[in-house]
């Protein structure tokens, strides 16, 4: 039962009310960090309308349903998985999960330098959890929203990757997260930590998608990710979310730079019912350079919510935002970027642009740029426009000869390629390039030779 | 092959073409001359299928009608109009696109369609009447281009799809004398017996390169006179105002240099 009193969702047995699996070996920090957890989830509640970072986002069908905890599973068909997994096959590394919990037997740790540690929490934990601790009680800050506490009260598994001081790791490492509710009602919890110690350097692929025969039922990923970049470390992240449009999927990306460290990540938001990706970038020493990527392709009765966060805490740093949407049927898509310049931190030079495409009269996109600047001594600028597809240049294209419906996804691919354009790995960019020419309409499949590189 | 009666165009409340005739023939050049805000883009943009305008009146290509069919059927059909201003699409490869196009129309005429490699061919072959170099093709379609490389651009489309009816808008204009001669010879190139060529332009100076068969003075939205080259020549001597004059007077402007 759910019933709605004044703004806030009140659910007797739903979400905020599953508790931490007991009987587990967590240390007993964490067994306590994971109740508190809980309980703050419960009493707070899941976030509603009237949460600025939640005002776009309709929670109510996540709210309806009565969720379990996913657990390790044995029985899943690892042949049919292993040789129909979605993604790009990088070649390097790559760790599965299933549900959150990762699936040894079609990982495989490959081509890792010496100081590259590449593993799953549920491992780290158990080999060295107390260094962990600073990390996974972190959540619990005054930014936490129910979310990112009830991942801290139910994740078990995720993944861990720590690089010691100058450690260069050359091929991608994949991180592929599989949701499969195999007919039930499940919530997977997947938290993983990244660690980049001074001078050193990764790129992560993290792919978000269904499983080949996936047999229905619910799924809700609620995924938090923790990276940290001390002095120098340089890292990329490319996040492809093409879950099931059945599918809700939840992520925050908590990120915290150090001195002259880079950061550079790329979200590819596709698939999922409700798919919100949060990322929140703090800049705490000078020189530290942020770029985030942004990519939301929504369609039929999709929402795509993108919460930003940048906060400039040091002096000297620079951030820049590129999010394009793309909103098509009755979908609903949201950009809400805020930076945030702190006393003291002069010499900022934050940017952001977000440009949307509406394809459909019943789509909605909104936008919100929000800047706070809180000291003198700063470069910052933002825009956002929402528009359509030229109509001058399809009438150029169809004069041309080229039908209405490939001139419109000639153009949509045009305007969605400059972000897959961006995607380094070759591989990585001819796939995302198929996921978004495959949601394209009408004849549009042959654009994907369109792009100018 | 084209026989345009009363074709009228308004946008609200705006009449732009006020019963307008018109009839080419295939082999033939056509040139419509007249001043600014005359008519003469609206025309060559409800030719080719804008649907801005509410049109009436009848358009017969080939003896079809013309204002039935949609601008992609226009092309395929074999009506193809050279932009005054062409557009620029950002993130569109210009290769990508005329092969989409010109496979687009064989698709619709039951031919086969031809591979990168043969379309590279192809394009190779026609981008030598226009003097464009491999380089134009790989650039996303008229994104940074030149006045004069969009006007290039536009009859190396030409070139490749090969149409029966052309309709050259203003393609004189924003070129130097270099990049016209360059642009006329590609269109004289072009020029066949079993192709019909309409060309709009404002200024007698693009009619020297391309020798039209008849010329034609479009004011208000209808043509007012018809007559051979010397039309085009009077009309450099005594500007529109003084034609109107002549017209006003009932004394037509004799064809040929007075």
């Amino acid at each position: 039962m759910t019933t709605r009193i004044s703004g806030h969702v009140v659910e007797p047995r739903g979400l905020t009310s599953l508790r931490p699996r007991t009987g587990g070996g967590d240390p007993a920090w964490l067994a306590e960090a994971r109740r508190d957890a809980a309980s703050w989830a419960h009493e707070h509640g899941l976030p509603t309308r009237k949460d600025e970072d939640w005002r776009y986002t309709r929670l109510e069908p996540i709210g309806q349903v009565l969720f379990q905890p996913s657990a390790a599973r044995v029985d899943h068909d690892l042949a049919s998985i292993a040789s129909e997994a979605p993604g790009a096959d990088l070649g390097g590394t790559r760790l599965i999960f299933v549900n959150g919990h990762l699936v040894p037997e079609l990982s495989r740790l490959t081509g890792l330098p010496e100081g590259a540690t590449v593993t799953n929490l549920a491992t780290a934990l158990a080999e060295d959890g107390e260094r962990l601790r600073p990390l996974l009680s972190s959540p619990a800050g005054p930014r936490q929203h129910a979310f990112a506490a009830l991942n801290t009260a139910l994740a078990e598994d995720g993944a861990f990757i720590r690089l010691s001081p100058g450690t260069i790791v050359e091929e991608p490492i994949e991180l592929v997260f599989l949701s499969d509710p195999g007919g039930t009602a499940l919530v997977s919890s997947p938290r993983s930590v990244v660690i980049a110690e001074r001078g050193s350097q990764v790129t992560i692929v993290e792919t978000h998608a269904g499983i080949p025969g996936d047999q229905g039922g619910n799924s809700l990923t609620n995924a938090v990710t923790e990276l940290v970049l001390e002095e120098e470390a340089q890292v990329e992240i490319y996040r492809v979310q093409d879950e099931p449009e059945t599918a809700f999927q939840l992520g925050l990306l908590d990120v915290r730079q150090g001195r002259n460290s880079r950061f550079t990540s790329h979200s590819f938001a596709l698939g999922s019912s409700i798919g919100r990706y949060e990322v929140r970038v703090r800049l705490e020493s000078e020189g530290a350079e942020v770029s985030l990527n942004g990519l939301s392709m929504s369609r039929g009765e999709q929402q795509h919510d993108n919460p930003i966060l940048v906060e400039h805490a040091a002096p000297h740093c620079t951030s820049r935002q590129v999010y394009k949407g793309v909103a098509d049927g009755r979908s609903h898509s949201v950009f809400n970027g805020h930076i945030v310049v702190r006393p003291g931190a002069f010499g900022t030079d934050a940017r952001q642009t977000n440009r949307n495409l509406l394809l459909s009269d019943r789509a909605e996109i909104d936008t919100r740029p929000r800047l706070e600047i809180l000291t003198d001594d700063v470069k910052c600028s933002h825009g956002a426009a929402v528009g359509r597809l030229d109509e001058d240049a399809l009438f150029y294209l169809r004069s041309r000869g080229i039908p209405d419906e490939a001139a419109r996804g000639i153009l949509t691919f045009a305007f969605a390629n400059e972000m897959v354009g961006l995607i380094r790995p070759e591989p990585l960019r001819a796939w995302v390039e198929g996921l978004v020419t495959d949601r394209l309409s009408g004849g549009a499949a042959a654009s994907r030779e369109a792009i100018v590189r | 092959m084209l026989q345009i009666e009363n074709l009228r165009a308004r946008i609200g409340e705006k009449e732009i073409l006020r019963s307008l005739d018109l009839h080419l023939e295939a082999g033939e050049v056509q040139a419509i001359m007249g001043p600014n805000g005359s008519g003469k883009s609206t025309l060559a943009h409800v030719l080719a299928g804008r649907e801005d305008y509410e049109v009436s009146g009848r358009v017969l290509f080939e003896g079809e009608d013309l204002l039935a069919l949609s601008p992609e059927d226009r092309a395929a059909a074999g009506v193809f109009l050279a932009f005054q201003h062409p557009m620029e699409i950002p993130g569109v490869g210009n290769l990508y696109f005329m092969r989409t196009a010109l496979n687009s129309i064989r698709r619709r005429r039951g031919l086969h369609e031809l591979d990168a490699m043969d379309f590279l061919a192809l394009a190779q072959e026609k981008m030598k009447l226009v003097e464009m170099d491999r380089s134009f093709m790989s650039r996303s379609v008229n994104e940074g281009f030149s006045g004069g490389e969009k006007k290039r651009n536009e009859i190396l489309q030409m070139a490749i799809l090969e149409p029966k009816l052309a309709i050259l808008d203003e393609t004189d204009s924003g070129l130097d004398i270099d990049a016209l001669r360059v642009v006329a010879n590609g269109v004289n190139a072009l020029r066949s017996k079993d192709r019909a060529m309409l060309v709009i332009t404002h200024h007698q100076r693009l009619l020297d390169y391309i020798v039209p068969d008849r010329v034609h003075v479009m004011t208000e939205g209808r043509i007012v006179r018809s007559g051979d080259k010397g039309l085009a020549i009077a009309l450099e001597e005594h500007g529109y105002s003084g034609l109107e004059r002549h017209i006003a007077d009932d004394h037509p402007v004799p064809a040929g240099t007075p």
